[in-house]
């Protein structure tokens, strides 16, 4: 486990993933390193969120290889069980709309720990602040929270179990450009802080240009250009290109380099 | 994983604490455990030193948990220090050490009397909303059918004929089905009963009536009610949930005429079809009964029939059921209307449509009942 891969959060290897003959990932090798922030770009519909799910154990792979923190996901029981090991932020949030915030929080704690209610009470309050809500938002419900705090709340959930990883599909949809750039620095600080690794899918072209150590560009079911963003705004493949160098892109970077 | 270790030294009135081992969640009851121990040593401590040099893996609940014990420390008065921590954890004990520091405003227990006296004033003004509701839903409806009448071809024909589809030809043949069973067994229970009294053959009279005036289309306008009025709630109700229902709105187009208004429509031709054919099928199970059970020929049985059941008792029957169609189809649109946005608020309105409208079916059934006889029907 040490060595070679001790150093990678996740390491994929060989993974095709496809739904009936249509194949959304055609053997695809990935590195995610340990302690980084990587965010992962494609088209709309290109097989971003089918990659992240499948590493997760949701989606059946037809082959290939994948190991988190060293140790091997297959889809089934065993891994989906091992809660823990990672958190995930799904894009609309995904919180339990029967649950308080609280519970919403304390449900991964009270599901796989023991723990006396006055301290799972206090972990709770102390991970709705870090995530920069108040203690009173606990008593909420999830269908009276606004889009952004739906978001930290979810954050928040993902972080309960202090995982080593997190998926974030999305993070920053929907939110507004200052609540966004927000939930960047949070999710920043949060991975100083915790020394997590962030495995990120995001259309947000600030997000991957302010938080991200690396970027991995999917297309065609590949990854076809991996690195700094600095160095994926060098590439030539002819997505990458169209991608940090459209119209819309153009309007956000910097004229230098 | 290391074991998580708690080891406490006293140096005149100050207190050391040496954690060690893996601090994590993983570890949470040991943690809680060691960190209660401690409590009564930090009570009487004058100063607080946490030694980290041996902590291996800390989380938030490790950190959390030191955290803790330095507060109670210093809220005493006291000074408490951390030191030896590894620069791995500096961030963490920082941010754990700006959490908690507010408790929440705890919100005041209410007097049991207030609170009981308030469940029941709500209840009273949500039962009266409940009623405003049906008739402003009543009017919305009959708005909306002026307005066919003034423009018939506003119609959502396609619309009309896939609801009628879906409520009355699709539920054929579960209506037929327990409709058949229910004349069975009525017509059972009569026979073995009145045979008693030699009066076996009076079970045609019970079976028709009960039958034809009554069974039947209550039958039938519950199974509607738990079959398509829930329908109606859960598809209105996560259409609401999906916006879907402002987006019509806001394209000027009026949400009772496109969707609630087919829907009844639907129901109230339905229904009274369906009550027919489960009435007929009820009438053919009793007598199948009778043949076998009671050894009561068809031909007996029909000319029984005949005699004791006449097309006022049908009337009687069929006359509720486009009533009854409209109360099922309110109550389930006007419940779908009124889902919040949680999946739970969509399954709680859900199981109030059904229950609602099958209380207010029968109810319904009583009054005709009472109007009937007065009528001398």
């Amino acid at each position: 486990m040490q060595g070679t891969s001790g150093q990678f959060a996740i390491r994929v290897r060989d993974l095709v993933v496809g739904f009936r003959r249509h194949v959304v990932i055609d053997h695809l090798a990935l590195d995610v390193r340990r302690g980084e922030i990587l965010g992962l770009v494609g088209a709309s519909g290109g097989g971003k969120s089918v990659l992240m799910r499948t590493i997760i154990g949701l989606i059946p792979r037809q082959g290939g290889e994948i190991e988190v923190m060293g140790s091997p996901i297959n889809h089934d029981r065993a891994t989906r069980s091992a809660a823990g090991r990672w958190g995930i932020l799904f894009q609309q949030g995904a919180l339990f709309s029967s649950l308080t915030v609280r519970q919403n929080i304390q449900f991964p704690l009270r599901e796989n720990l023991v723990l006396s209610e006055g301290l799972m009470d206090e972990i709770a309050t102390a991970k709705l602040e870090m995530v920069g809500l108040k203690p009173e938002d606990g008593d909420k419900f999830p269908s009276e929270l606004s889009g952004g705090m739906t978001k930290r709340v979810a954050l928040a959930r993902a972080l309960a179990l202090d995982p080593a990883i997190v998926f974030l599909d999305e993070p920053t949809s929907g939110l507004d450009p200052i609540a966004a750039g927000d939930f960047d620095a949070l999710i920043k600080t949060l991975q100083k802080t915790l020394g997590l690794t962030v495995f990120m899918v995001t259309h947000d072209l600030a997000s991957l240009n302010t938080v991200c150590d690396r970027v991995a560009a999917l297309a065609d079911g590949k990854i076809v250009a991996i690195g700094p963003m600095h160095e994926l705004l060098q590439s030539e493949h002819p997505w990458v290109r169209a991608y940090f160098h459209g119209k819309r892109s153009q309007m956000l970077q910097p004229r230098a380099s | 994983m290391v074991a998580p270790v708690l080891t406490a030294t006293s140096s005149g009135d100050a207190l050391e604490l040496h954690p060690a081992g893996s601090w994590t969640a993983a570890n949470a009851a040991t943690l809680e455990r060691l960190s209660s121990d401690v409590v009564p040593q930090l009570d009487r401590a004058a100063a607080l030193k946490v030694d980290m040099a041996g902590m291996r893996e800390l989380d938030t609940l490790g950190a959390w948990l030191l955290e803790k014990m330095s507060r109670r420390v210093t809220s005493a008065g006291h000074r408490a220090d951390v030191i030896g921590m590894d620069d791995r954890y500096s961030g963490l004990i920082d941010e754990v050490r700006q959490v908690n520091r507010r408790t929440p405003r705890p919100i005041p227990a209410r007097n049991p009397v207030v609170a009981k006296l308030d469940g029941i004033g709500r209840a009273t003004i949500g039962a009266s909303e409940d009623i405003a509701a049906f008739l402003q839903m009543l009017g919305s409806l009959c708005m909306a059918l002026v307005g066919i009448l003034r423009r018939p071809r506003s119609l959502r024909l396609t619309s009309l004929t896939y609801q009628l589809y879906r409520v009355g030809w699709q539920a054929i043949p579960i209506v037929v089905l327990i409709t058949f069973l229910i004349g069975a067994i009525i017509a059972q229970q009569g026979i073995f009963h009145f045979r008693k009294f030699g009066a076996d053959s009076y079970v045609v009279d019970m079976v028709g009536i009960l039958v034809l005036r009554e069974l039947g289309v209550l039958i039938v306008a519950i199974m509607v009610a738990g079959r398509s009025g829930s329908a109606y709630t859960a598809e209105l109700g996560s259409m609401k949930m999906r916006e879907e229902i402002d987006a019509l709105s806001t394209m000027g187009l009026d949400p009772i005429e496109v969707l609630m208004l087919p829907r009844i429509l639907a129901l109230v031709f339905a229904l009274p079809i369906l009550s027919f054919i489960g009435a007929i099928a009820a009438l053919y199970g009793g007598g199948l009964v009778a043949w076998f059970y009671g050894g009561m020929g068809p031909s007996i049985f029909l000319a029984r029939l005949h005699d004791a059941v006449s097309v006022t008792h049908f009337e009687v029957g069929i006359i509720k059921a486009p009533f009854m169609a409209l109360v099922i189809g309110i109550v389930a649109c006007s419940e779908g209307l009124r889902v919040k946005g949680s999946a739970e608020s969509l399954g709680k309105q859900t199981t109030t449509s059904v229950v609602k409208s099958i209380f207010l079916v029968i109810v319904l059934d009583g009054l005709f009942a009472v109007f009937f006889a007065s009528i001398g029907m």
